[in-house]
């Protein structure tokens, strides 16, 4: 090969970035977030659901939140209907962190695992309040 | 026909993966065994290309250069342009690599009625600047770059400080939730052109085959799966990241409930990947293998010798003396040495 030492020292650079995740990961044990949901305001709920059906709140609480932001910034609507009819205050940290007032424990465990830092509690109260 | 064909091909590989999830279930196919497999072909594709690249002899010192070459001391050498030495070949493929210097240099070609009133007939042909290739090209690799590079939050745990400074500044805007990511918006308008310029200037047109717009419409296809899947048919990306995670720890794992739209991004993606070293795309890695750029112009100071040169046998005339010198003196003939 001509040029054969600079031409291979090339070709690892190009190998090491591409295998990077798989040499990052040798040997890590990753854990999946395991979100609690045994508050004492959940564990008081008859029937243990969220605002929204499970899947759409895992995929989709962060669109609600935008949308309740809107209704109650743009729109000065304070309550949120959901699709089975029930009513529920629209407020970050007195609706969504009275369930889940393990933010820790729930929310944060997810946002971690997915190294999402959200700017919310800049403003917004993380304890009850 | 490039167009319909590279739209067709698209159009297929969707439905492929749709009804390869939805209909057989072959969740592991699309989102194990494919995904291997398109990795493998990419990082063996390629050295296989560059090593082939490399194996090919360079018979003459070929850079194009386009600026005064190192001569006498008081003639100021243009370093980047004509670079002599490894110091500057290093600048100039660095110009070229992250800049495209050398598209920056393209020109539109137009043949135009010069001065309608005193030439009547006559044509000329005028060149002037055209930066809208470059520029497009330019902030379409860099938006890809960005994207690829951002995608690494579902490859590592702790994801790198310097990957969280690149999606703090693409979501710079903080519009909706989850943050609207500028480069999402750059790399379909630059796809988009990239495109449309293919399709309505007849002489680009008339040069482009399927080679050229399938690539085109598989990063499109990307593009837009990714965005759906991103603001508006959302999946969870925690169990997408349970699945790359089980990819490169290489315990492969299927969640359950993952959106088709999902494996359907994913797959193009796995195309993109099985088909890069095999096409023109390899342009990623033949760059740096360009002799009309990684030379150095220096074949005044240093001889370049041609790797195609044979042995020439060689018989000095000493040496033809030393052979012949009996029969030499016999005839007369002078000779050197006694
Ligand atoms: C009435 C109490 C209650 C309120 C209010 C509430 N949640 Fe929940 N949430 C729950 C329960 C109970 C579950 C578990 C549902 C299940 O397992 O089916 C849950 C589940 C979730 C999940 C899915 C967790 C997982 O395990 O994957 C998310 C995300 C979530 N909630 C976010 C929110 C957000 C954001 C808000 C505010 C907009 C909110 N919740 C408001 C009770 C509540
Ligand atoms: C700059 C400070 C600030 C930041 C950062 C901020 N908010 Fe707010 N938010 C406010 C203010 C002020 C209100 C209006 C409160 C009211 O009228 O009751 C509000 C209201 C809301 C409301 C409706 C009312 C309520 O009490 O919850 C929601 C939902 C909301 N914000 C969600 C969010 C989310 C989600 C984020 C993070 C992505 C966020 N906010 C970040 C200041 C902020
Ligand atoms: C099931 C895991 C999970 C749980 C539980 C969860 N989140 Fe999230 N959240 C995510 C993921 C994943 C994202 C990132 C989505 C993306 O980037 O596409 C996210 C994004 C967000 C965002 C938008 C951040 C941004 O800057 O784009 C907000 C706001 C948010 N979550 C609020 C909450 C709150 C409040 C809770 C607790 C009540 C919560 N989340 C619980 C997984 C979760």
């Amino acid at each position: 090969m001509y040029n054969g030492s600079k031409i291979i020292v090339g070709l690892i650079v190009f190998a090491g970035i591409v295998t990077f995740p798989f040499i990052y990961n040798l040997g890590k044990v990753n854990a999946k977030p395991e979100p609690k949901i045994d508050t004492p305001v959940i564990q008081q709920l008859k029937e243990k659901n969220c605002i929204e059906s499970k899947e759409f709140m895992k995929a989709n609480h962060m669109q609600l939140l935008n949308k309740w932001r809107d209704m109650v910034v743009r729109n000065g609507k304070r309550v949120y209907v959901n699709s089975k009819g029930e009513k529920y205050e629209i407020s970050l940290q007195n609706t969504c962190l009275k369930c889940h007032s393990n933010k820790k424990e729930f929310c944060d465990e997810c946002h971690n695992y997915m190294s999402v830092k959200t700017h919310c509690w800049n403003c917004h109260l993380e304890s009850k309040g | 026909m490039g167009i319909s064909f590279s739209l067709l091909a698209v159009t297929v590989l969707i439905l492929i993966a749709y009804s390869g999830v939805k209909f057989a279930g072959l969740h592991f196919f699309f989102g194990v065994v494919i995904p291997y497999i398109a990795i493998a072909t990419f990082v063996i594709g390629i050295i296989y290309r560059v090593v082939k690249w490399g194996l090919s002899p360079v018979p003459f010192c070929i850079p194009t250069t386009c600026g005064q070459q190192e001569s006498l001391p008081w003639i100021k050498q243009d370093k980047l342009e004509n670079p002599s030495n490894t110091l500057g070949v290093i600048g100039r493929m660095a110009l070229e690599v992250l800049f495209f210097r050398s598209l920056f240099r393209n020109l539109k070609f137009e043949v135009d009625v010069a001065n309608p009133t005193e030439m009547k007939d006559e044509s000329r042909v005028i060149y002037s600047s055209d930066k809208w290739l470059w520029l497009s090209g330019l902030i379409f690799h860099w938006s890809f770059l960005i994207i690829i590079v951002r995608h690494l939050r579902f490859f590592t745990e702790q994801v790198p400080s310097l990957m969280r400074l690149l999606e703090n500044l693409d979501g710079w805007f903080q519009i909706g939730l989850p943050h609207f990511y500028v480069t999402n918006l750059v790399v379909l308008l630059s796809v988009t052109y990239l495109f449309i310029r293919r399709v309505i200037i007849p002489q680009v047109r008339y040069i482009s085959l399927a080679a050229d717009y399938f690539p085109l419409l598989l990063i499109l296809g990307i593009a837009v799966t990714g965005i759906l899947m991103r603001y508006f048919s959302r999946v969870d990306i925690v169990d997408v990241k349970i699945l790359t995670i089980g990819l490169v720890s290489f315990r492969p794992v299927i969640p359950e409930g993952l959106g088709i739209i999902f494996y359907i991004h994913l797959f193009l993606v796995c195309t993109l990947f099985i088909y890069f070293p095999f096409s023109k795309l390899v342009h990623m890695a033949g760059v740096f293998m360009s002799p009309t750029r990684n030379l150095a112009n220096n074949s005044r100071m240093q001889r370049y010798v041609n790797p195609w040169n044979y042995d020439v046998k060689i018989h000095t005339y000493s040496e033809y003396e030393e052979e012949f010198r009996g029969k030499m003196k016999k005839a007369g003939i002078p000779v050197e040495k006694g």
